[in-house]
């Protein structure tokens, strides 16, 4: 077989003209990608490499132990106590936020009138502004010493459960932590939700209505399918904050290395929390431990993100 | 099955704005009857009112007396929903809902309301329905398939069907056809002609045509100006509208002088 270069008949291609603005933009998007990359790689560097010198010195098993003395020597620390606080809290917090947010984003969008439905989105906007700390003080000063009827109805009517239990005592538990992280995330899974909910095509609302539905039939059949993968990523952003939250826990919770068995037990810890409580009073190996934690809460939220974009993803084929 | 349409003195407005006024025509059992007019004229706000459409959207507000044989649609204390039960709608562009399937799409009207069947009931009405919008060949084998996966023409049929299968008396349909190629309309306007056996056909269209072809009866709707509010110019036999009408505006719009 012959091989012919390749030169095509006919006149040349144009030349390719390279603009200085398309450089410089080139540049710069390309230059903050790079950067993003190298910005995540340094973290988790740093966080691997601290935490590996902690780990290599740690005594007890790092996922069991139920203390944490990283500062004694020999340094004993594990993060099973925080591991269960973080999750569980977070978890009591997504229960009571996300039905409520729904409530309001689908009240803001399809009920109230809307002289009601601008300034309620204001407010609940500024919820979200509050600064974290304000919710420690409001949640130590007025709803630790306000939960006390909650308790001991919780403990008459669901005592038998188990983790409803009440002993008495400050009301300085996980699951106050949870319901005042709910309010903490309750603006940013309304107003992501609310927003998901205004986009829901006027096309198929007009077909439920049009079938004879009523207005929560309407809702149900073209509101609520539409916006579910919406709802899904903002409760996902809501446990991302929840799983962080560090001053307004760091600031209800009476800290201590056990699991209670009632979710009313006061102690507990999170993740976040400790390492802002025992940071300053840390030497080198017990800061190191606490980033060893760290890392962990790192790959926790990896994991929830990682999760939301699966089922975000499944529920792809449906949304046309 | 099909009931008689009977609108003396309607008026509807968006807000402030009349967008039609005056409105008194009877629409006959089991006859297909197109609005035609130029773009504005309200022909689709007038639809809208026949299933009380038009006061969902906002500020959206109608006077006057629409008869459904022998009950007013807007008397006191009748339920919208009860109505639009009645009175079904297909829309411009085909709007099947996306995340339910075929089979579902057809039975969304039947489930509403709390009503309870059982499956061999729904499978029933599914086939039915389906084969009342001749669709039921080309969708058999894959009735658990998302509606959105069918074509546009096929998915305008859907939607027929998922009207048809509550059993109303009237069928609205609002420019059926404009988002479909030639070969999916031709199969939408046959479907008229074999419903109009059952149902009481109202439709709106652009094409004059179209209108020629499947109506029995043609309103013509015209407007003075630009924020005048939309009047029925002549309804008729459509036969005579489209040879010898009454009014010389009708004439001038069906032989392309206007609009």
């Amino acid at each position: 077989m012959e091989i012919t270069s390749a030169t095509p008949p006919g006149p040349p291609p144009p030349r390719k003209t390279s603009r200085a603005g398309d450089r410089i933009f080139l540049g710069l998007s390309r230059g903050s990608g790079i950067l993003l990359l190298v910005i995540m790689a340094a973290i988790a560097v740093f966080l691997t490499v601290r935490a590996t010198s902690a780990l290599s010195k740690n005594e007890g098993d790092f996922f069991t132990t139920f203390e944490w003395a990283a500062n004694s020597t020999p340094p004993k620390f594990g993060i099973a106590v925080l591991a269960f606080g973080t999750v569980v809290s977070s978890l009591i917090a997504m229960l009571i936020a996300v039905p409520v947010a729904i409530g309001i984003a689908l009240f803001i969008s399809h009920y109230a009138p809307r002289k009601l439905a601008a300034p309620l989105s204001y407010v609940i906007d500024l919820l979200a502004a509050v600064p974290s700390i304000v919710y420690g003080l409001w949640g130590a000063l007025f709803l630790v010493p306000h939960l006390g009827g909650l308790y001991t109805w919780l403990n008459d009517y669901f005592g038998w459960t188990g983790i409803f239990a009440y002993q008495g005592g400050a009301a300085r538990s996980l699951f106050t932590i949870g319901i005042l992280l709910a309010i903490m995330i309750l603006p940013i899974v309304t107003s992501v939700s609310r927003e998901v909910f205004l986009q829901a095509p006027k096309m198929h609302e007009e077909a439920a209505l049009a079938l004879g539905a009523t207005r929560w039939e309407v809702i149900r059949m073209s509101v609520l399918p539409f916006g579910r993968s919406g709802v899904i990523s903002a409760s996902m952003l809501g446990l991302g904050r929840a799983l962080g939250e560090t001053m307004a826990v760091a600031t209800v919770l009476s800290p201590s290395f056990t699991i209670g068995k009632s979710l009313l037990d006061p102690g507990g810890g999170t993740f976040a929390q400790n390492i802002a409580s025992s940071f300053k009073e840390s030497g080198e190996i017990g800061k190191d431990a606490l980033i060893a934690s760290g890392l962990v809460l790192f790959v926790l939220t990896l994991l929830v993100n990682g999760a939301a974009r699966l089922i975000i993803a499944r529920r792809k084929e449906y949304t046309a | 099955m099909a009931k008689r349409i009977d609108v003396s003195g309607l008026n509807a407005y968006y807000g402030t704005h009349k967008a039609i006024e005056d409105i008194s025509m009877t629409v006959e059992p089991r006859s297909v009857t197109a609005f035609i007019g130029p773009s504005g004229c309200g022909k689709s706000t007038f639809l809208r009112t026949l299933n009380r459409m038009h006061e969902v959207t906002p500020g959206g507000r109608v006077e006057g007396k629409v008869m459904l044989d022998d009950e007013n649609l807007y008397g006191s204390g009748v339920d919208p929903v009860a109505v639009r039960r009645t009175v079904g709608m297909v829309f411009q562009r085909p709007n099947p809902f996306p995340t339910m399937s075929i089979y579902e799409n057809v039975v969304a009207g039947v489930r509403l309301n709390g009503g309870r069947y059982r499956k061999s009931e729904l499978d029933g009405i599914v086939e039915k329905s389906l084969k009342g919008a001749n669709l039921w060949n080309e969708v058999k084998d894959r009735l658990n398939k998302p509606g959105a996966g069918l074509s546009g023409g096929q998915q305008q049929r859907l939607c027929i069907a998922r009207a048809i299968a509550v059993e109303p008396q009237v069928l609205l349909m609002d420019e059926p056809c404009s988002a479909l190629d030639p070969i999916s309309t031709l199969a939408i306007e046959d479907l008229i002609g074999e419903l109009k056996e059952r149902f009481t056909i109202v439709i709106v269209t652009h094409n004059m045509q179209q209108a020629a072809r499947v109506s029995d009866r043609t309103a013509f709707f015209n407007l003075a100006g630009v924020g005048q509010p939309g009047k029925l110019i002549e309804i008729d036999d459509t036969e005579r509208i489209f040879s010898n009408p009454s009014v010389q505006a009708t004439e001038d719009y069906i032989s392309g002088r206007f609009g």
